[in-house]
Formats: C-alpha cells, structure tokens, sequence
C-alpha cells in the first residue's frame, strides 16, 4: 500500500463502496492464517501439482526439440515463404508480448490509479507477464536466422567497427522488450521481498528458512525499511506504466513504417496496445479462475475482481472494436486500391477468411456478455469467454501478419502459407513452456502479495463497514 | 535466527527495549504513550506498510526520488549519446537517404534507456539506502521476533541507558496493550 494519507483515501474509498457490487476481501480469519493459506502450497505437496508439472514440462521439451530443430535446419523448416516472411513465429511474438501488458496493466497502472483490488491478484498478474515475456523474447530471436549472433543487434564496440541501425524499428524492439522484461522482473521481485521475509519466517526446517532468507535479502519490516520501500515501489510502478503503452507501440511500429496495405496505419500504436491489454486480461481470468478454486481463495479474490477484469475487458474489447471500424474506414476513405482490397476483399474473403471471422466473433461479441453482472460472475462463462478472446487475439496477430502479407501489391507474388509442424510445435511448446513456468511459481513463490493484502483488510475494517461475511454455500476455506 | 554468526568485533548498539502489539491501534496507542514518557528513539517493525507512522515516528518522506530521477537522466543521456556516436559520429549510415542524425528514430531508445536506467537506481537504490541483503541482524535473535513479518506490531525503544533496567519503558509497552516484552537488549 503506498498511500500517504490514509484517513482522506478510507473517506474516499468509503464513498466508492457505495457504488461497488461486490466487496473486494470477505472477512478473512485473521493475517497469520492467511499467511498460513497463502504460503501452504509451499511447504505441502499437491497432488494435482505433478502431473501438470510434468505434462507442461514435457510440452517444453517440446519447445527445446522446435528451437533445436530451427537452430540446426534454420527458418526453412517453418512454413514462411515469400512473400508471407514472417509468419507463424511474428504471430506468437506479438501475441506474447500483448498477453505481458495486462500484467503491468493490474501491477503498475492501477497502483496509480489507487484501485485496491489489485493488491489480490497483482502477484499472479505479474508472474504472467514475466513467463509471457520469457516466451516472447525468444521468437524474434528464433527468426533471426542466426541466433547465435543476437548479441549484435546490442551496441557493443565490435571488432567489426558496425553498429546496429537505429533508424530501423528492429533495434527499438530490442529496447523496449529488453527494458520491459528488466523493469518487470525488477519491479516483481521488489514486490516479493516482504512476502518473501514471511515465507523465511514460516519456513519449516533450516533449510528452506536459508533459501527464503537469502532471497528475502533480510528484509524486517522496519519503519525504515517501510518508509523508503514505498517510495521506490511507487516510482517503479510509475516506470512501468508507460512501458505499457510504449512497448507494443514500439512493436507495431515494426509493421506500421512499412508501406504494405494492412500494416501502413498510423492506428497501430493504440490499436496494438488495446488488443495487448484485452488479450492479457483474457490470461489473467484464465490463470485466476481455476488458482481461485484450488487454493481455495474465494474470500480474497472475490466477485469484485472477476466483475473488475471483466468489466476492463468489455471496456478494451469496445476499443479495440472501434480499432477495427477506424481500420477499414481509413482503409475505405483513403481511396488506395491496394487498402481496399486488403481490407475488404483478401482478408473477410480470402484464404485466411475463416480466421478473419472467427477473430471478429471471438474479439467483439465475445465481451458483450459481459454487460450483464450475472455473466461478470459466473466462472464458466467467464473462463469460456477468456478462453475465446485468447484464442481470437491470436487470429488477429495471424489475420494482421500472414493476411497482409500473402497478398501483397503484386498478385503475381501471391503465395499461401501453412505451417509447419515445426511452427506448431513451438506455439504448442511455448505454452507448455509458460504453464510450467507458472505452476513453478505457484509452488515456490508467495502466490498472492500478502503485505498487501493484510493492508487491504486492515483499511476495511477501518472504515467501520460490517465486513459483508460470505453466504455459507461452499465458501469457506 | 541465524544465518550467519555474527562478528566478534561487532560494535556494541544502544540497548533497546522491544514490545510486541497485537494490532496497529494498539501499536499507535503505544508509540504516543511512549513519546508521552519521553521515549523518542523508536523504531517499528511491521508486516505491512504503516504510512500512518512517519509522521508519529518524525520520517521524513523517502529521497530515493531525487537518485530515480537522476539515474533516469543519466540513462537518458547514455541512450541517445550511444546512438549519437554510433549512427552519426563513427559509422554515418545512409539508411534509405534519410539524415544521419535522424532525431525522432532515436526517440524510442532513448526513452527506453532513461526507463532502465531510472528503474535499476529504483531497486538497486532502495538496496543500497537500506544496506541490503543483510541477512543476519542482533535482532533476529529476538525470541518470537519473526512475528514481525505476518500478524505481529513491534516496538523498538532505543536509549536506553546502561544502568536503566527497561522497566518503566517496558511498563509503558505493556500499559498500551503489548503482548510481550522484552528486556533491554544489545539489538
């Protein structure tokens, strides 16, 4: 919690429940047994945990035998052809680096913006950026051709006295996504160590207390500590917050300063950022929804977030809606045969029209079930729709990228694409890989961000509101 | 707790006296009854963030701001200069005939290393400020101390003297609803 003036923000927000649905922590015991719940996962094998584990962990073996495959053979075991040069593997780059957004959307955008609620799900939502970028990353490398070289798009003094163009919007990618993972896992971990100094002190045995102290780097929780923590973890969060909007506008900017119809937008920016932030908030329900039930933490991640990120995705899908209306207007308006064609012809009737559809119904019906408060609630519409706008983010990566390309300017250049197994694999393996990551972190890491949380339920109670207490219907834990 | 034995030639601290609360009310109530008595070396530990204690405790706001904003500057500086000297000065590129020293393409590196920058002086200044890792402190040998970090409000009461028994400190702790205290300590 970063407030400074906590009496002014307890008025204000006592006023802002009047207009909530839902409360956003029900009565939890008390903060030991909370602590208790957060960190058993820890300390008590699951029994679900291994499996999973292991079938995503088998998934990315899966992914290490694709890259294995692309480094040894190179780009010509995907599908790409020319024209249609990047493909598949732009596709799973974009898509990626969109899902990290909504991550530091709920982390850092909303600590600004003083929106309590995150403080429950801000811990899941930042894993998920960070092992969304992990997977994100490796694409553009993969697609180099010659990974091995990757370090020379950084500027070093090499011997061969050249340096990367910074006029080329590659090298920008390489800033921003290189910043944003930095900034992410920095701003990550200063959010863990006073969660971690719990798990040192609930530790059982010797040696997991030694592991957990050493990363808790001896944090105590002096007034000190306190004082400067707050300021450095705000500031953070203000350095992340633009990261969300310059990291995907950077992205888009590697098609929107080419002349191909499709990609030659000034839109893209906002366009790419808005479908990140949707697409992430897909993940989020997806990866809360079923955290939610097993670990049994229905009485801190409530109604109120499921209603929230529901909401926030009706909101983007409404944006990005208009993104698509803005695109064909201009496309229409700009008289350019080669954009008309491209947006009414190639993409709604051509090879790839079945995706082009499928990512319209996904994209923008999808949210619309989202205006009644009962569907905002219900976890299984909620996970179905999730898992729809997941998959119609990634049609439309594919719809922007191969739809452009296989029809470009010359139709004697035309060319379908299909791909590979290879593709598939690392798409397919890429997943497997984030999975396993993430069930590594739900074993091994605090899960929910427990200072803040305690801190959350210590200001419901202050504002001497009877904290509404759960109906008896399966919820307690 | 002990992860690391500590130093033989550690410097002898002021002794302090430590409460343990079972609530923030009860932590507040016991910070001004303690100034009341004429305590005013105190220090708290706590689970979660108490912004309402700075000003009890005489903290000023954190300047950690100042280091952000002049590693973010410094960063700054570094990112366009690097695209300066390797675009410009060492290696001028023609790249599709546009100028050299092409300002707006440098742009979006720029502001991505005054991001880095400013967020590395963010976490590694907050370490640094607060001569972190320290994984070992007197005070972790503190019986029931490791409540500090889940449900429990400690007190520290520093200077108190050599012949003072703590007890009147301790007896203020304990009037304000401590739990637990814990006699004069080289903590």
């Amino acid at each position: 919690m970063t407030t400074t003036a906590v009496d002014s923000v307890a008025q204000s927000q006592a006023a802002r429940d009047a207009v909530e649905e839902f409360p956003v922590v029900y009565d939890v015991p008390d903060d030991a047994a909370l602590t208790d719940q957060i960190l058993s996962p820890i300390w008590t094998r699951s029994r679900a945990w291994w499996p999973l584990f292991i079938v995503s962990g088998l998934l990315a073996v899966l992914f290490i035998y694709a890259m294995g495959v692309t480094f040894v053979r190179g780009i010509g075991s995907w599908g790409n052809n020319v024209p249609v040069a990047w493909a598949w593997g732009i596709t799973d780059f974009v898509w990626w680096i969109g899902i990290g957004h909504a991550g530091t959307f709920i982390s850092a955008f909303l600590i600004l913006l003083n929106q309590r609620w995150r403080a429950s799900i801000n811990r899941f939502a930042e894993s998920m950026t960070l092992f969304a970028l992990v997977n994100a990353s490796l694409f553009p490398i993969l697609h180099l051709g010659r990974p091995w070289f990757f370090y020379w798009l950084i500027p070093y003094p090499a011997t061969m006295g050249v340096w990367p163009n910074f006029k080329s919007s590659l090298p920008w990618d390489v800033a921003a996504v290189s910043t944003y993972f930095t900034v992410s896992l920095l701003f990550w971990y200063l959010g863990l160590v006073p969660d971690l100094a719990a798990a040192r002190d609930r530790a059982p045995g010797i040696t997991r207390r030694r592991i957990y102290g050493i990363f808790a780097l001896g944090w105590r929780g002096s007034s000190q500590e306190w004082r400067h923590y707050r300021v450095a973890y705000t500031l953070l969060a203000g350095l992340a917050t633009p990261l969300v909007i310059s990291v995907h506008s950077i992205v888009s900017l590697d098609f929107a300063i080419t002349q191909l119809p499709g990609w030659h937008s000034t839109i893209f920016p906002p366009y790419f950022v808005v479908g990140a932030i949707y697409s992430g908030l897909a993940m989020v329900l997806m990866l809360i929804l079923p955290a939610r039930r097993i670990f049994h933490l229905k009485d801190i991640i409530t109604e109120a977030h499921l209603s929230n990120l529901a909401k926030l995705m009706l909101v983007t899908g409404s944006m990005l809606a208009y993104s698509y209306l803005c695109e064909a207007f201009v496309s229409w308006y700009s008289g350019d045969p080669f954009e008309y064609y491209t947006s009414f012809v190639a993409r709604p009737l051509g090879p790839y029209a079945i995706i082009f559809w499928l990512m319209l119904c996904a994209n923008i019906l999808t949210p619309q079930l989202f205006w009644w408060k009962r569907m905002r609630t219900n976890t299984v519409v909620l996970f179905g729709a999730s898992l729809l706008v997941f998959a119609g983010m990634w049609c439309e990566r594919f719809i922007i990228i191969v739809g452009s390309l296989n029809r470009d300017f010359l139709p004697s250049s035309w060319h379908f694409y299909a791909p590979s197994w290879v593709d598939i694999s690392l798409l397919a393996g890429s997943m497997g890989l984030f999975c396993f990551l993430f069930l590594a972190f739900l074993r091994w890491v605090p899960m929910v961000a427990l200072s803040e949380v305690k801190r959350l339920h210590l200001d419901m109670r202050k504002e001497r509101q009877p904290v509404k207490v759960r109906a008896a219907d399966g919820a307690a834990s | 707790m002990t992860l690391i034995q500590p130093s033989r030639k550690r410097k002898p601290r002021a002794r302090r006296v430590l409460g343990e609360f079972p609530s923030v009310e009860s932590l507040l109530a016991g910070i001004d009854a303690l100034k009341n008595g004429g305590y005013d070396t105190l220090e708290t530990f706590t689970p979660f963030d108490i912004p309402e204690l700075d000003a009890r405790l005489g903290l000023r706001r954190s300047r950690i701001g100042w280091l952000v904003f002049t590693c973010g500057l410094i960063g700054m500086v570094l990112a366009f200069g690097i695209q300066w000297w390797a675009n410009v000065h060492n290696y001028p590129l023609n790249s599709g005939g546009r100028p050299v020293f092409a300002i707006p393409s440098f742009i979006f590196p720029t502001f991505e290393g005054l991001v880095l920058a400013a967020s590395f002086g963010a976490f590694f200044g907050v370490l640094a400020w607060l001569r972190l890792p320290r994984l070992w402190a007197p005070i972790d040998e503190v019986e029931g101390f490791t409540s500090a970090s889940i449900d429990r409000f400690w007190i520290a009461v520093g200077a108190v003297d050599a012949d003072d028994s703590g007890e009147r400190a301790q007896q203020i702790l304990r009037d304000s609803g401590a739990i637990q205290t814990i006699a004069p300590a080289d903590v």
